[in-house]
């Protein structure tokens, strides 16, 4: 398929609001989820270590 | 008692959360460079290789997208159908917290191709939303995957909320094809001679092609993503455990 | 078996002629819903004879739906579920006797309404009847299915909505050949096609949802 150049390729023949509205919205969509595992993993660890540690020091303030 | 047995490779091993995390772990770089690498194929494919369409010129290419996502958001329910069920059924927590890691992303899947049939409809069919038994049916699946979702979060319980989920997906499994079967059915009555939106009359060889390495690119997509927050679930779940305890301060060194 | 069935059947119909108040608030839910289309969309004879089927059946849905909160919540309140569970009889029985019981005080009032409110739709006399023998077949469905919703949200928070949530999806077969089989009478093709499915759902679930329904309500307690 060859386009011939670079705004016939975004034109679409006429159709490029509707193609790159679906294909960027998909893109934003996955890397959106991409994003949001890498910051849940994130705050999973971060929350888990104040967790951890508040319970050492319980521990030893009762020890 | 001796221990006769020999110490043969099982795979029933990595049915424990502490075993799988760290499967999990490995493979999932895997999936996801497998992911990006078909979807950069299927896209080539898509946009440099098939050529345009007789009837409804550049636009069709939206399919590429589109039927990958659909095609996801049912196999995705199915799955999470699937291992929730056996969760319920053998007792063991890892298959729930799988079920429960599918659903987000199975979710989205079908928004997407919500959205990308909309962005369809509105050239080929004039308005971005026709009642159509595909659209319809996403839709349907869409209030599923959000009420397995909402159930979820609404219990307490840990384990009640997974196996409240589990009976929910498999009533809603069970309804899927009568649910589809309706609406079809309701919009060829209603609509007389529906265009179905996958129905492309003549299919190029590479059209095909495209949609088929598109829709293993997102399958590989949902299962490195699933990975990813089935280990978020575990380390949640699981922090009683002293393994969990290492394991964040190995991550908080 | 039969026994403990009738057992449960003449308890709950007690407690709802008890508590009429709670039934009629429900029909007289059903009556405004369905009052309040006609005055969004305009009173155009054509317009609402077209509408009637798809308002009707929504508005029973939704009657249905409000009418689960009193369904398990009661007797899980003041222990009498428990005494089910721990009960020697199959707690599948107990379930269809309450779901039957349900059905008589929510359902069967909403059939036999139904026709008196198409009268307001301009309805033609044998798609009042279609209506009426769709919706005795339909709200039976409606019943087994949100049992199994009530029993998966029994005592959760924002439970409410939460069963609008999950039961609303798996009513619209329901739906789409309940109104269906009036749109058909009034279009003249005929509704045989519709009864037939609705009779299969029936079955379907009378067979499935007291199973299910039992399970969640296991799950629930434990």
């Amino acid at each position: 398929m060859n386009w011939g150049s670079w705004q016939n390729f975004i034109a679409m023949g006429g159709y490029g609001l509707y193609v790159w509205g679906a294909y960027v919205v998909t893109l934003i969509a996955l890397v959106a989820e991409i994003v949001g595992l890498i910051m849940r993993r994130r705050g999973v660890i971060e929350r888990l270590g104040k967790y951890y540690a508040a319970r050492r020091r319980n521990h030893e303030s009762e020890a | 008692m001796a221990m006769s047995k020999s110490r043969r490779f099982s795979l029933y091993y990595f049915s424990s959360p502490q075993s799988f995390y760290p499967l999990a772990g490995a493979l999932q770089p895997w999936f996801a460079a497998l992911a990006a690498l078909l979807c950069a194929v299927g896209l080539y494919i898509g946009f440099f290789v098939a050529p345009t369409d007789a009837t409804q010129g550049e636009v069709y290419r939206i399919i590429f997208i589109h039927v990958a996502a659909s095609w996801m958001s049912m196999f995705l329910y199915l799955v999470m159908g699937f291992w929730s069920g056996v969760g319920l059924v053998l007792n063991t927590r890892l298959s729930s917290m799988v079920a429960t890691a599918l659903a987000p992303t199975g979710a989205l899947f079908t928004f997407l191709a919500l959205w990308t049939g909309s962005f369809w409809g509105k050239p080929t069919w004039g308005t971005w939303w026709a009642w159509d038994a595909r659209m319809t049916s996403e839709l349907i699946l869409l209030f599923l995957y959000i009420g397995f979702m909402a159930l979820q979060s609404a219990i307490d319980d840990q384990r009640r909320a997974d196996k409240a989920g589990a009976v929910l997906a498999l009533v809603g499994t069970i309804n899927i094809p009568i649910i589809y079967f309706s609406v079809k059915w309701w919009s060829t009555l209603h609509q007389g001679a529906s265009v179905s939106l996958t129905s492309a009359p003549t299919m190029a060889k590479t059209m095909l092609l495209g949609m088929l390495i598109m829709a293993l690119g997102f399958w590989m997509y949902s299962i490195a993503a699933t990975l990813a927050r089935v280990r978020c679930v575990i380390l949640e779940r699981e922090r009683h455990t002293d393994w969990v305890e290492a394991e964040i301060g190995r991550q908080t060194t | 078996m039969i026994r403990a069935l009738a057992w449960v059947l003449r308890r709950d119909l007690l407690l709802a002629f008890r508590r009429r108040g709670d039934v009629v608030n429900a029909l007289v839910f059903f009556v405004i819903v369905v009052s309040l289309f006609p005055l969004g969309v305009g009173p155009e004879p054509n317009q609402l004879r077209g509408m009637a089927p798809g308002v009707l059946w929504v508005a029973a849905l939704l009657a249905c739906m409000l009418s689960l909160a009193r369904l398990f919540a009661p007797d899980h309140q003041d222990g009498t579920l428990e005494q089910m569970l721990l009960a020697g009889e199959p707690l599948v029985v107990l379930v269809l006797g309450k779901v039957i019981s349900h059905w008589l005080v929510s359902g069967l009032p909403l059939v036999l309404i139904a026709p008196l409110l198409g009268l307001q739709f301009d309805l033609p006399g044998n798609a009042l009847a279609v209506l009426g023998v769709s919706l005795l077949l339909g709200t039976p469905v409606l019943s087994l299915i949100g049992a199994v919703g009530a029993a998966l949200t029994l005592g959760v928070r924002g439970s409410g909505v939460l069963v609008a949530l999950l039961v609303l999806p798996l009513f619209v077969p329901v739906l789409i050949f309940g109104a269906g089989a009036v749109g058909a009478t009034i279009a003249g093709t005929g509704a045989e096609a519709h009864f037939l499915l609705l009779g299969g759902f029936l079955a379907l679930s009378m067979v499935l949802a007291p199973w299910a329904c039992a399970a969640a309500l296991r799950i629930a307690m434990e």
